[in-house]
């Protein structure tokens, strides 16, 4: 299935916002979506969630022969996978143009950065070296999966332990997690992509694009950073002319937003760490019990609701109560009575209050519903109902 | 870096350059009888060929062809004997498809894809031998093609690499300079308007350091449009001597 694209409309009023400087999810224009890291049970397993994106980074070694130009050097590997699970854009057995980009930039970004010591990897010299296989699943895709993909693998990577080892002569004897502690790998740095959108011709600019933005952006920066302000990759793509001023620019900005980031992931780390130590719950076991596995679970909005009650009050205390309608029951046939659903409406006909039509409408065909299932003093239902959000929104 | 001294204490590079000089341009436009634009470029010992056909009807999926501008296909290639190493497929691994998507990305930004609606582009390059900068040397090669093909562009599309070695920017780097693992920097620049196709970097750089980088890629950049520029004007003096016989 190819992806669903995006109505004229739809693209016009994004473009259009985008130049008020409003975005759909009523973030500013460099601000980031909510990141959230949780470590499995395992070492080096990692889910990312980049607002609605998730990735999840799985970290595993193994022992093989080196290459011959490096012998002393251990392998990194990575494999980042779309499964059709994540969008349906996504197609299982295609290299996709987007695959081939974001496997060889996740490469470039973590590889060519050396960020891991890979000497240390080295077990006996041209004869077995640990591989370091990073594979990253997207689960969910709302845009931006560079930047989560970057965050999961390196967060991963800080988190995975290999097995330790021991060698007499030419025996090697690898042990088990209960024999001796496994060993952390050395992470010398952590770089993290941010991704710059552009639109219009390079004319707006916008951090983290979520999917929709994704679609009608005309080109994409990449810049990979780490909190040492150090660059360790960038690339453009989309085919439009950026100005030197605006890389430079971009990369300033990407140094503020990735020392952000590797805060969070190092915090993430610290408290995976303590909690393992206190032998609590950790990683997908603790998230399982807060019900955030599933899509359905609802974010806070960030709105302002601390006069809600206020208002609430107010508009009702000066709207006029609603007329009361008796529900009638109607015989459609012997043997059977109707209230309410299925009645020819009449609200229409006799409302006469013109002021604030919309409201009473609302409120009177909710309570026309109501009273299909109770028959009760509608207006004071309303109240107690009001009374509730605002309460449970507000504490 | 292997211990290799990159820049030498009296600022001379492996192969004698200066930290700025460019390796030695050469080109010639109009190699293939067949094709509709061609060129062979050599920077240094980096050889390239590009082929351009179109603008043409869409080829193989229907699907494929946009409704206001020209789509533009883009392979890159290597031959298997370009490399040190013998290489077993010149094209169809990552490395050569992240390539050609990026050649198809700096082409689509330079072409005035519009002019062509419901059409295709090709251009097909190949790396006869490899000796660093060869996304440059594709870029340079696949620009004197288009031209050769009389496709309308923004400018000439120059790429250059650049690397930083104690402090000092270098301008287009050699395969050693380039495989030590320091930074390099391609930029694919429109001269005129300074404006970046492609801009891509590897490895570390602190970020007080881009902004020269950048401004010796940009030079150097520029140096070769001046190159690229004389390469067209000789070809079509010598095209139009030919045709006035």
């Amino acid at each position: 299935m190819r992806e669903t694209p995006l109505s004229n409309c739809e693209r016009d009023f994004l473009l259009k916002s985008i130049e008020a400087k409003k975005r759909l999810d009523g973030r500013q224009t460099y601000d980031y979506r909510n990141i959230k890291i949780t470590f499995g049970t395992d070492y080096g397993c990692c889910t990312v969630c980049l607002g609605k994106t998730r990735v999840l980074a799985q970290v595993s070694c193994e022992l093989v022969p080196p290459k011959d130009a490096r012998p002393t050097e251990g392998l990194m590997f990575f494999n980042l996978e779309l499964s059709p699970m994540a969008s349906p854009g996504f197609q299982s057995n295609r290299q996709s143009e987007l695959l081939v980009t974001l496997n060889r930039q996740l490469e470039r970004c973590l590889r060519n950065s050396r960020c891991i010591d890979t000497e240390s990897l080295c077990v006996i010299s041209g004869e077995k070296v640990w591989q370091i296989r990073v594979d990253v699943h997207v689960l969910n895709h709302d845009g931006n999966l560079m930047d989560a993909a970057s965050v999961a693998a390196i967060s991963a990577l800080s988190h995975f332990k290999r097995p330790e080892v021991a060698i007499q002569g030419r025996d090697v004897t690898v042990f088990s997690p209960e024999e001796r502690d496994p060993v952390p790998l050395s992470v010398y740095h952590m770089p993290i992509c941010v991704s710059f959108a552009f639109f219009q011709q390079g004319t707006y600019l916008l951090v983290d694009p979520c999917e929709k933005e994704e679609q009608v952006m005309d080109g994409l920066l990449v810049i990979a950073m780490n909190k040492h302000r150090e660059i360790c990759f960038i690339q453009s793509s989309g085919g439009i002319m950026l100005l030197k001023d605006q890389v430079l620019r971009c990369s300033k900005i990407a140094s503020v937003k990735v020392s952000e980031i590797t805060e969070l992931i190092s915090k993430a780390l610290e408290n995976d760490k303590r909690v393992r130590k206190e032998g609590g719950k950790f990683g997908f076991a603790e998230s399982v019990a807060k019900e955030r596995i599933t899509v359905l679970t609802r974010e806070e909005a960030p709105l302002e609701m601390t006069d809600v009650q206020a208002t609430a009050d107010e508009i009702i205390s000066k709207a006029d109560a609603p007329p009361e309608v008796v529900p009638s029951p109607v015989i459609v046939a012997t043997g059977t009575g109707q209230v309410g659903e299925g009645l020819q409406s009449t609200w229409g006909l006799e409302d006469d209050d013109d002021e604030e039509e919309e409201m009473s409408d609302l409120t009177e065909r909710e309570k026309k519903k109501d009273e299909v299932m109770v028959i009760s003093d509608s207006e004071e239902e309303e109240v107690v109902i009001l009374n509730q959000a605002g309460q449970s929104k507000c504490s | 870096m292997a211990g290799l001294e990159l820049l030498s204490d009296q600022g001379y590079r492996l192969d004698g350059r200066k930290a700025t000089e460019l390796r030695k341009l050469q080109a010639r436009m109009g190699v293939f009888g067949q094709a509709d634009g061609s060129a062979y470029m050599e920077q240094g010992n980096t050889k390239a060929l590009a082929v351009v056909y179109g603008p043409h009807e869409v080829r193989g999926s229907r699907s494929k062809s946009l409704h206001d501008r020209a789509v533009i296909n883009c392979q890159y290639s290597m031959a298997t004997f370009s490399t040190a190493e013998r290489k077993r497929r010149p094209h169809g691994d990552r490395k050569s498809s992240e390539m050609s998507l990026h050649l198809k990305q700096t082409f689509e930004a330079a072409v005035l894809t519009q002019l062509y609606p419901r059409s295709q582009i090709d251009i097909y390059v190949k790396i006869l031998q490899s000796d660093g900068g060869n996304y440059s040397a594709c870029v340079n090669a696949a620009t004197l093609a288009l031209v050769d093909a009389g496709i309308p562009m923004r400018d000439y599309v120059c790429a250059c690499t650049a690397g930083f070695v104690e402090d000092t920017p270098l301008a287009d780097l050699c395969h050693a300079e380039e495989s030590g693992g320091g930074t390099t920097l391609s930029l694919a620049l429109l001269p005129r308007s300074e404006s970046i196709a492609l801009v891509q970097m590897d490895a570390r750089l602190h970020q007080d350091h881009l902004p020269a980088l950048m401004e010796a890629a940009t030079v150097a950049c520029k140096g070769l449009s001046k190159v690229l520029d004389d390469v067209v004007r000789q070809h079509l003096q010598e095209v139009s001597v030919q045709t006035r016989e």
